[in-house]
């Protein structure tokens, strides 16, 4: 099933004199783990907000084309009526708290009690997210005095507990040290396992290609590729889209090795490990 | 430059952040590496006398910081903070880059001099009359490292630069570090991306649980596994990837993997 579908999608900022997203065209499936990538500027986190309804109902600008997530088109919805549905979870977590609440555990029951979710329900999903992104031991300190990277893991869970059936993340994991976004990592995929649709904009291109079913590659507000890691870290023209593929796929391009029977390179640490190993993969 | 001697530190009473730190800095670059929460963010904002120390010294170019205001140690020591939107104070990318070298008196012409300087090696300076606050993430991050290069310190320390970086805005860092340590600074790094410290640094120190649990050239440390594993950093992944293939010597970049892997085969 079909849960986005993207239709010739323009989108111009207010006052800007270029688009921001040119004609964008692509769909994804029910349960997908999607990754987006791109230089700085591509478009990465206006495409996020598109899905979202930020774009065009909070900015404003110059829209054209067709969003339509899970049934609703975008642009004939509230960003209420979508918040339902699509949940994102900012780039900079500082952007996302709300600055009405003294304690963190307040802070992830904010977006439940606007949907009005019972009482007791508001609990245990707060005290469900707060174990999936391990911050119970911050719960009743004020969301400002956390560290860049306890910010960013309750603004994950603050998102993750209003149960959305499709995930947005821009970056989740920038403040997070690697263990951290490993963790973190974990836990959005084992949401995915359970059908959540989770559409991911990164720089890491390591954790694209372990965790992403399909990786879309945007440039100057165009779609230039949407297909596997495999066939997207293994193009040539990588590098003049202001992107460098894994290190595992950098090493085995430099020495000429593919994955046997294919025309890809490793894109993973084990991936690279077994063709190197010489035993195929 | 800086001497550290027996420092200890903590926000509240229950919980020390900091204890019994001895570290020496030369002029070599340095990354400091260590889960969040480790104590990295402190130690510099000590520092930078932004906390004052529970116990211990802090020495730079001699000069107990103690002694010191934040304000006479900003002429010395200069600080990039991990979230931009703690620094950026003024309407204009210029004045922004302006604000530091004024506040430590440079004169108007030089200040401004340093900063358009600082600018263009961030590829900031075709914004000159923007506001600071409609640049984006990646944008902010390299305006604030220029507001602190602007001011021409002999300590420079970054704390998470290559934050919402791409490739380009990564390469751009790499070259402002040289840059820096071409001009004989101490550059020195707080941050999670292994790779970059790899290719960039000298000398790697790792703090785990407020203590400095390894501190050496950065082969050295990233050649010590079993340490690693209990900070809870990894090795970069190429490093990892040699390893696995097991090459004897600890690999940090690409064109060293290659090279090493030409006189090398595994074992079967």
């Amino acid at each position: 099933m079909k849960k986005i579908i993207v239709e010739g999608l323009k989108y111009k900022y207010p006052l800007a004199d270029s688009l921001a997203l040119n004609d964008v065209t692509f769909d994804i499936k029910q349960g997908e783990f999607i990754g987006i990538i791109g230089k700085n500027l591509a478009g990465k986190s206006t495409l996020c907000q598109a899905l979202v309804g930020l774009v065009p109902h909070f900015y404003k600008g110059a829209y054209g084309g067709k969003v339509i997530v899970d049934g609703l088109e975008v642009k004939n919805h509230s960003i209420a009526d979508l918040s339902l549905k699509v949940g994102m979870v900012f780039q900079n977590p500082f952007t996302q708290v709300t600055g009405s609440k003294t304690t963190v555990y307040e802070e992830i029951a904010f977006g439940l009690e606007n949907i009005g979710i019972p009482r007791t329900e508001i609990i245990e999903r707060i005290d469900s997210v707060l174990d999936l992104l391990n911050i119970e031991q911050v719960k009743d300190h004020n969301p400002f005095d956390l560290s860049g990277g306890q910010m960013q893991r309750m603004a994950i869970a603050s998102i993750i507990a209003m149960k959305p059936d499709i995930l947005v993340l821009d970056e989740p994991t920038s403040q997070l040290d690697p263990a951290g976004s490993e963790e973190v990592f974990q836990a959005i995929q084992s949401l995915s396992k359970q059908g959540i649709t989770v559409i991911l904009a990164e720089h890491k291109m390591e954790k694209i290609a372990q965790y992403c079913d399909r990786v879309l590659l945007l440039n100057n507000g165009k779609v230039v590729d949407f297909d596997t890691p495999g066939k997207i870290f293994s193009r040539e023209d990588l590098e003049g889209y202001g992107l460098t593929a894994p290190v595992y796929t950098r090493v085995c391009k430099a020495l000429g090795v593919k994955k046997a029977g294919t025309d890809e390179y490793p894109v993973t640490l084990e991936e690279a490990e077994r063709v190197l190993r010489g035993d195929g993969a | 430059m800086i001497k550290i001697a027996n420092l200890s530190f903590s926000y509240n009473k229950e919980t020390r952040v900091l204890s019994g730190i001895n570290l020496e800095f030369d002029r070599r670059s340095t990354a400091i590496i260590g889960q969040n929460g480790a104590g990295k963010t402190t130690l510099v904002k000590l520092m930078k006398g932004l906390l004052k120390a529970d116990e211990g010294k802090i020495l730079i170019h001699e000069h107990d910081v103690s002694g010191k205001t934040a304000a006479q140690l900003a002429r010395t020591i200069g600080l990039v903070f991990q979230n931009p939107n703690d620094q950026i104070f003024k309407r204009t990318v210029l004045d922004e880059v302006m604000f530091g070298p004024l506040n430590i008196k440079m004169d108007k012409q030089t200040a401004k001099e340093k900063a358009i300087e600082a600018l263009k090696m961030v590829e900031l300076d075709d914004k000159l009359e923007m506001n600071p606050h409609d640049l984006s993430l990646s944008e902010k991050k390299l305006l604030c490292i220029a507001s602190v290069v602007a001011m021409d310190t002999d300590i420079i320390i970054f704390d998470e630069p290559t934050i919402a970086q791409d490739h380009g805005g990564k390469e751009k860092i790499r070259q402002i570090i040289q840059a820096l340590k071409d001009k004989n600074k101490l550059v020195m790094t707080i941050i999670h991306d292994m790779d970059f410290v790899a290719e960039n640094f000298e000398r790697t120190i790792v703090f785990n649980d407020g203590q400095v649990l390894l501190d050496g050239e950065t082969r050295d440390v990233f050649s010590q596994k079993e340490l690693l594993k209990t900070a809870c950093v990894e090795a970069p992944g190429i490093t990892k990837l040699a390893e696995r293939l097991g090459f004897k010597d600890t690999v940090l970049t690409v064109d060293e993997f290659i090279n090493m892997k030409k006189t090398y085969s595994p074992p079967q």
